[in-house]
């Protein structure tokens, strides 16, 4: 079933698959990151600023 | 719908499970897509450089529907003054220059066996390459500008003013290819695309727009948290 | 309307005014001309076959040159932010802006767009039809451009960036100018082309006011 003969047309088809995957890996690499990156400096932001205000108040209910 | 997800929390909580599953249904269907494409008929004109259609077509339909998109986002960011609009259309952008990148590297490759040159000024590949520059545009646009919600005002007018100018200047490039004796455009299987073909086609077609859906929403929740960043270290500053 | 005409007098003196007036745009025009044949060599065939569709590109970019001016001093000396708030709407300043470029900007070239084309080897008999493509399609590159310079108010990288806003935009005003050259010389029927270049530049005067004005106000708030 795999007719997988290409022959002279491999210069033009191997190319295009490769440079296919390769743009859309970079899609998917570079949002999934991005939006790690940025979900762990918000977080990290988030923690400091809870810290600064419990003991700013001495209140440790506080979120 | 769009009331309900402009809520940037219900947006959160709907795409962090939304990103993922639509993610792993684009996985799928590309799977199966490329599958089929490996396994399909050569075609009795092209031999196996028809094969490359299953992702030429599927990418420059997305770069068509990622443009409309930006388009969408635009007019909601500046009609409703969204912050989540605006994050969409800056969001959209690289994947749709992405894909528009796609669809003429990939059309350029599978001309060249039957056209004989590199690149070949027909109607269709040069109206995606203007959108690729228009893409180019609204981007170098926003990066200009540093008043973020200026550059996205500024940007979301620019990605109007390109919508309404799109189908003219399609119009316009197809009009000029007339004119100037065009090298044949060849269809795949002659004059009807035989069934065997349809399946790979909109499996790959659905398949890259589920990635795109899923890779949208990620990239959105990614500006979410950059604004909520930002402004945390603002706030911090001050 | 009396302040409409009051503005257009003003815009048509600045631009006329700064720098030299349309002699910035005419010489670079001529330049970017003299080019092509030390691109492509002198043979007069290969030249002559080029020669309507070239001085058109030239003509495109040296559009380009005065838009990053169009509303840069307004802006820079706060006359923008007057004119926003004044009793004209922002609506028709950008319009007579628009205007004033063509007439002051577009005119000039299109008087020197069949002396260029002639230059490259264009026969004589286009001239007349070189002559009024151009006037038409200046005004759609007039407003086309007023819009890329409006959005690039307060950028960085500000020429540049108009011209790449607005290049991709120029396509359809160049194909219909230069096609109706090219169907003339052919002995076909020119006049689609040109209706559809007019129809192209009177759509972007009456549009591209609105996206002006909404750039500037985004760029003033």
């Amino acid at each position: 079933m795999l007719d997988l003969d290409p022959g002279k047309y491999g210069a033009f088809l191997w190319p295009a698959f490769a440079i296919s995957a390769l743009v859309i890996g970079w899609m998917v690499v570079d949002s999934l990151l991005s939006a790690r990156r940025w979900r762990k400096e918000a977080q990290r932001l988030e923690t400091l600023r809870s810290n600064a205000l419990q003991s700013e108040t001495g209140d440790r209910s506080l979120p | 719908m769009f009331q309900a997800l402009a809520n940037p929390q219900r947006f959160m909580d709907f795409s962090r499970w939304a990103a993922p599953l639509v993610g792993i249904i684009a996985a799928i269907l590309i799977a199966i897509g490329l599958w089929l494409t490996f396994t399909v008929p050569e075609d009795y004109q092209q031999g196996d450089t028809v094969r490359m259609m299953f992702i030429h077509v599927p990418a420059a339909y997305m770069a068509m529907f990622c443009y409309a998109c930006l388009g969408g986002a635009s007019f909601m960011g500046l009609v409703f003054r969204h912050s989540l609009a605006d994050a969409a259309g800056r969001a959209c952008a690289p994947l749709g220059a992405g894909f528009t990148f796609l669809a003429l590297v990939t059309g350029s490759l599978w001309g060249r066996p039957m056209w004989g040159t590199w690149w070949v000024w027909d109607a269709r590949m040069t109206s995606v390459l203007v959108l690729f520059l228009l893409y180019i545009g609204y981007m170098a646009l926003q990066a200009a500008i540093d008043d973020e919600v200026k550059a996205a005002r500024a940007a979301s007018i620019l990605a109007l003013v390109g919508l309404i100018n799109l189908p003219i200047i399609k119009f316009s490039v197809d009009w000029w290819n007339t004119l100037h004796q065009p090298a044949s455009v060849f269809r795949a299987g002659g004059p009807t695309m035989p069934p065997a073909y349809l399946w790979p086609l909109a499996l790959m077609a659905i398949g890259y727009m589920a990635l795109f859906g899923s890779l949208w929403m990620v990239r959105v929740r990614s500006e979410v948290w950059r604004k909520r960043a930002n402004s945390l270290a603002l706030q911090a500053a001050g | 309307m009396n302040g409409f005409w009051v503005m257009l007098r003003r815009e048509m003196a600045m631009a006329w005014g700064r720098g030299g007036g349309p002699l910035l745009a005419l010489t670079f025009f001529v330049a970017t001309a003299t080019l092509l044949p030390l691109a492509v060599g002198a043979s007069p065939a290969r030249l002559a076959a080029v020669a309507p569709g070239s001085a058109w590109l030239a003509l495109a970019l040296a559009s380009l040159l005065s838009l990053e001016r169009l509303f840069e001093r307004d802006y820079e000396d706060g006359t923008l932010d007057l004119l926003a708030l004044g009793p004209v709407p922002l609506e028709a300043v950008a319009f007579a802006k628009g205007l004033a470029q063509w007439l002051t900007n577009g005119a000039p070239l299109a008087l020197a767009a069949p002396v260029v084309a002639v230059a490259l080897g264009a026969e004589l008999r286009l001239v007349p039809l070189i002559f009024v493509s151009a006037l038409i399609g200046g005004l759609g590159l007039a407003f086309t451009g007023g819009i890329g310079a409006a959005l690039s108010l307060g950028s960085k990288r500000g020429g540049v960036l108009i011209a790449v806003l607005v290049l991709p935009l120029f396509a359809p005003p160049v194909i219909f100018g230069a096609g109706a050259i090219e169907a003339f010389a052919g002995g076909l029927d020119w006049h689609p082309a040109l209706g559809l270049l007019a129809a192209y530049g009177l759509a972007a005067a009456a549009l591209g006011p609105f996206a002006m004005a909404a750039a500037c106000r985004n760029a003033l708030s």
